[in-house]
This record gives structure tokens, sequence and C-alpha cells, in this order.
């Protein structure tokens, strides 16, 4: 009969060869891992900050330049600190006169398939949404994917209506989705024939959207007109 | 433990050729459906998969013939998954670098580029048997092969879907793309009908080399 010990050190013998392999390769992956991330890490934040650079200024025609700000617990805007959410910032655009162009905001609503991101630009002169893009959708393609290419349906926001009412506390005109051509007011977006659901999720993030920032920054658009723009400028 | 079994029949340049036709990893072997079905809505998601998997096949592979007698049997699907996955999250960090958008259109994709069957299934039939330089040029043959069989789905695809190859259009503008084709059920159609020509043309090539074979022997 094996004595105790000696099995016990048998059984060590061969453990040992898989405890090697596994804390091996593991280290040497986790290595390979942080330094691809360290390498690649200030490139894909560049990207990603070219990438909102190009979107502000597309849905924001006009505009040479942006600033972000962040909407403090006050309700109150303020430059973009380390750690603000996304969600609670906006990107004022200013042309080549430093006049304000607009500010963009981001939006997102569950579509067809999965949640719809986008960005859009309100100009709080004349009270208008002046420009939407996707960016990011799992819509069908050839279907539900129209919201981005439509050329009719992206008319919707060249100058789409979200004037105050006289307080100044709401939209006058909840913005709606109707039929496609069947659009009759300045508040209206003209959907899209096979991509209903689509099209309805994107007047549903802008109504909402809109329904929340636009009181909020019309009441400080005088602090989005004398923000200075100097750094992010082309 | 895996030891080395070097054999001496086929040459460097069959490891490397085989991939391509013979043994081709989508229209022969008929593996990792799922990015083939679901990323080749266009060439170039297609082109991307596929350099994104030969990328992790070639290197998976390497590794794991470079560290085949350091690994124990009983511990060796788990570091071969350790060792394919740390690939796919380099190369998931290497397209955010390279081309955001790209990264978009593969979503989640990319992640499951660890399950791809093809990868683990080569790391384990052929790299942990055979030494590095043959398992590199079995990776580099495989994701080749698969990036063919993926681009040839996409061009399709893409060409009858969207009136364009690559993004330029072919087409003058009246031609009505065929939605379907960039639908699921035009992967799976394309598919099925580039099985079709794959396999007519590998019974024609067998029954052209036959008489020439039997002469041989």
């Amino acid at each position: 009969m094996t004595s105790g010990p000696l099995q016990h050190s048998n059984e060590q013998a061969a453990i040992w060869p898989m405890y090697r392999a596994l804390v091996g390769v593991g280290t040497l992956c986790g290595l390979l891992i942080v330094t691809v991330f360290v390498v690649t890490l200030p490139i894909i934040e560049r990207n990603q900050a070219e990438a909102l650079q190009r979107a502000v200024l597309q849905v924001l025609p006009g505009a040479v330049s942006k600033q972000s700000f962040a909407l403090d617990a006050a309700g109150r805007f303020r430059t973009v600190r380390a750690g603000d959410s996304p969600a609670q910032t906006v990107h004022a655009g200013y042309d080549g006169q430093g006049a304000l162009v607009g500010v963009a905001i981001q939006g997102e609503g569950m579509g067809y398939q999965d949640v719809i991101r986008i960005l859009y630009g309100y100009a709080p002169q004349p009270q208008v949404i002046i420009g939407m893009q996707v960016l990011a959708s799992k819509e069908t393609p050839g279907l539900g994917d129209k919201i981005e290419k439509d050329a009719g349906f992206l008319s919707n926001f060249l100058a789409l209506d979200v004037s105050l009412e006289e307080g100044g506390g709401s939209i006058a005109n909840q913005l709606q989705a109707v039929k496609q051509g069947e659009k009759t007011q300045p508040w209206q977006i003209d959907g899209i024939t096979g991509a209903t659901i689509s099209s309805k999720a994107i007047a549903s993030i802008l109504a909402q959207g809109s329904e929340y920032w636009v009181p909020l920054i019309h009441a400080q658009r005088e602090f989005f007109e004398q923000a200075g723009v100097t750094d992010e400028r082309f | 433990m895996n030891g080395s079994r070097q054999s001496a029949g086929p040459s460097s340049t069959d490891e490397f050729i085989k991939g391509l036709w013979r043994e081709n990893p989508v229209f022969v072997q008929v593996l990792g459906m799922c990015p083939v079905l679901a990323v080749t809505n266009s060439a170039v998601n297609a082109l991307s998969m596929g350099l994104a998997t030969t990328f992790v096949m070639v290197l998976s592979n390497t590794l794991v013939s470079a560290l085949r007698n350091f690994i124990p049997k009983e511990v060796r699907i788990a570091t071969y998954i350790l060792i394919i996955a740390t690939f796919v999250t380099v190369v998931d960090y290497l397209i955010q670098a390279v081309s955001l958008e790209i990264h978009r259109a593969l979503g989640a994709f990319i992640s499951l580029i660890v399950v791809n069957c093809l990868i683990l299934g080569r790391a384990e039939a052929f790299a942990s048997r055979n030494g590095v330089a043959r398992s590199f040029l079995d990776g580099l043959g495989m994701g080749v092969g698969f990036t063919f069989a993926l681009l040839c789905l996409g061009g399709v695809r893409e060409i009858f879907g969207s009136g364009s190859l690559f993004g330029v259009a072919l087409f003058p503008d009246g031609f009505q793309p065929w939605v379907v084709m960039i639908l699921p059920s035009g992967g799976f159609f394309t598919l099925g009908v580039l099985l079709l020509l794959f396999n007519r043309l590998r019974t024609r090539q067998k029954e052209l080399l036959a008489p020439v074979e039997g002469r041989a022997t």
C-alpha cells in the first residue's frame, strides 16, 4: 500500500505542469493584452474624438469648431471635466467668426432591432433642429437602416420646428412622426414606408431629447454665445 | 502531453495551399458559419472579418505550436481558448485603432472570433502536433482561404443587394437593389449557391485528374 506522503507527492508532481502551463500562458497573455492596450489607447481616443468632431460639424452645418459643455446638478452648463457623463454633455458649434451656429445633442432610444444612438443639432435662433446623424444602429439592412441614408427622411431635419411656448418652459408643439408624404406642419417628421418603427424611434428620441434639452439651452443661450472657442478649432 | 509529430509527407507549400482550395474552411469543411453568414453583407465587412480571423489564426497557431511541449493535455483546451481570446482582444484594439467605422460594422462578431470553431480546430488538430513553421503556414493558408470565401459571399451579396462593390456603384441610377441579398436569408441563399458551385468544380477536377492518377499508378 502506498504511503500517504508519497502519494501526495506524486499528485503534486502531476499537478505542477498544469499550474505552470495555465499561470505561464495566462501571464504571457495578460502582458500582451496590456501592452497592446497601452499602445493603441491614445490612437483609439483620438479616433473617437475625431469621429465626434466630424459628427458635430455635420449636424451643425456652417460650424468649423466645437466646444463641449456639461450640465451640472444645478442645471447650469459648464466646461467639461474628466468624469462627466456623455449623456449630460452637449457640444456647441461655432462658425469662422466665432458666432454660435447651434448645439449638438446626443440621444438614444429603442429601435426595431436594438438601441439607436443619434446626434442632432439644435439652433437656438430660430429654434429649429438643423441636422441629425445616426451614431449607432443595428436596424435591418435595406429597410430600417434607411434612417441613416434616405435623403427624403434626412431632409426632415433641415429645419424641424422645436420652438418654445410663451414661458419658455417646454416645446410649443410636440414633435410627431407621420406617414410618408403626409407632413403638413414644420414640427412633423415624414416617416419611411418599410421602416416605420425605425423612423418613429428617431421621432421619439428627438421628441424626448428636445423636451429636456431645448428649454435648458435656450435659457442659457448667452452662455453658449459668449463661450470662447480656441482649443478645438481646425 | 502533445509531442511533435512532424510528418515527412506534405511540403510547406502544401500546408499553405490546402486551406485555399482542397480543405477550404468554408466551402469544404463548412466551419465558422456564424461570421460567414452574419458579416458578409458587404465586401469591406467580409474582408475585414477575414483578415481579423487570419491574424488570430496565424498567431494562435504559432503560439500553440511553440508551447505544445509545455502544455499538458488535461488543460490544453483551456489554454488554447486563453491564447485565442488574447489575440482576439488584440485584434479588437487594433481594428479600433485603424477604423472605428469597420469596428462598428463588425460589431459583436469580432469578440465572437474566440468561439470560431475553425481556429480552435486548427489549434487542436494541427498546431498542437506540428512545428512552428508548418503551423504558421497552416494558419495563414486557412485564414486566406477563409477570407477568400467571405469575400466571395460579401462580393456577391453587395453587388446584388446594394448595387456596388467595395462601395463603388456598379449599376445605373435606375437599378433597384435586391434587398433580400443583404438580409440573413440572402446569406443562406448565396452560401448554398457557392457551395453547389464549389462542389461541382471539385468533382469536375477529380474526374479530370482520375485518368492521370490511374496512369501514374
